[in-house]
């Protein structure tokens, strides 16, 4: 074999250790890159407990409730299959965002309360992928509620 | 042989292809710019959730498309001039970093302004932030590196090096959004699948991302002349060339 070519070779196998590295690594650190757990994974006490920590997942719809001040709001987050109940104060930590809304994703930041309730110092919205014009999104939604009707 | 790629691989007549190459694509990135963003401003409808807000994908994604980009084609050189030690390799990737390293602040600055008003914060540090944050200082700290070195041959070595170990950090970038759980949202646009966006939507970002490939080209080709000048100026051709003008 030609010196070069040994020398490429010498990269590409580098390369292709160092890419197992850091494999190995980021996936022993798997659980710290996590930026948000579902309620699901909360249930299974993979959350940290005496910390805080981000809960992530839909708003339910119909379940996002101001108190009379106005200044406290609570919901149910849920990943689909398990739920938890989120309360934030608007008047200590600031406004909701825009994009805030029910059966949207988003990302709260807090400490799980005694009584399962997830006490909320900050509230991200999490948008999705989606993309399109109020007219093409208002057509996708008639056509699931016909779709509904049908079945 | 009339033609051959390894003709390109000599400076000397290298520099003169990326003379005939700067004009075609500085005028292309100026008309695509220009065509991108009227179909950003003028064309591209609401969005359904985001509003207006959601127009800064038109630069955000392009610029960090390119900043990912760029870091593998200079990946790609380093290996090429580590394994042949051919001049031209360590020039490219030199004339390349600048370019890189504005892509790469150029996402994370419009990500910021896109953050506050659709997350509710300019900054979080979920995966794919924090992993696109990484890339940006290894760019500083590739060209910082370049600059502590004299001896040019060492510190082009060395800066190939740094390039190369760094350029594990491209493939987390992308996949962060499907490995771990973060606040980005996954990717609208792949090869795998339909891409989630409206069409008119779809095509200004495309056109603003061809825009963003030309503009580079014709940066970079600018750069690499100066550095070809710079790094031959003791042989005949560069001499005879500043004899003429």
């Amino acid at each position: 074999m030609k010196s070069r070519n040994k020398k490429l070779l010498a990269i590409g196998l580098a390369v292709v250790g160092l890419a197992i590295v850091a494999a190995l690594v980021l996936n022993a650190f798997r659980n710290n890159l996590v930026f948000f757990f579902t309620p699901s994974q909360v249930a299974k006490g993979e959350a940290p407990k005496d910390r805080a920590f981000r809960i992530g997942g839909l708003v339910e719809k119909g379940t996002m409730k101001r108190s009379a001040d106005g200044m406290t709001v609570t919901f149910i987050v849920t990943d689909t299959a398990l739920t938890m109940p989120v309360s934030y104060s608007v008047k200590e930590y600031g406004p909701l965002p825009d994009l805030f809304k029910e059966g949207k994703g988003m990302v709260a930041e807090g400490k799980l309360g005694a009584d399962g309730t997830f006490q909320a110092t900050q509230v991200l919205a999490k948008h999705d992928e989606n993309y399109m014009p109020p007219e093409a999104a208002s057509a996708i939604a008639q056509a699931q509620k016909a779709q509904t009707l049908v079945k | 042989m009339s033609f051959s790629i390894y003709k390109y691989a000599s400076p000397m007549t290298f520099y003169g292809l990326a003379g005939k190459m700067i004009p075609w694509f500085s005028w292309g990135a100026a008309i695509l710019a220009g065509l991108g963003l009227y179909i950003a401003f003028f064309m591209a409808p609401t969005d359904f959730q985001q509003g207006e807000a959601y127009r800064v994908i038109f630069i955000h994604v392009p610029a960090a498309w390119m900043s990912m980009f760029i870091y593998m084609v200079m990946a790609f050189w380093s290996a090429v001039g580590l394994a042949w030690n051919t001049r031209l390799s360590f020039m490219m990737s030199r004339a390349l970093a600048p370019t890189g390293a504005l892509f790469a602040f150029l996402s994370l600055w419009t990500g910021a302004m896109w953050g506050k008003p659709m997350w509710g914060a300019w900054w979080v540090w979920d995966a794919r932030l924090t992993s696109s944050l990484v890339l940006f200082f290894l760019y500083v700290g590739i060209i910082a590196l370049w600059s502590a070195i004299d001896d040019r041959r060492r510190g082009d070595k060395a800066g190939a090096l740094l390039i190369l170990v760094g350029a594990i950090n491209v493939p987390i970038i992308y996949f962060s959004v499907k490995w771990w759980n973060t606040l980005h949202q996954g990717a609208s646009v792949s090869l795998m699948q339909a891409p989630s966006m409206a069409a008119i939507m779809l095509m200004g970002m495309l056109v603003m991302a061809i825009a963003a490939w030309f503009y580079s080209i014709a940066v970079a080709m600018v750069r690499v002349r100066g550095i070809i000048l710079e790094r031959e100026r003791q042989t005949e051709w560069v001499k005879e060339l500043l004899e003429k003008n």
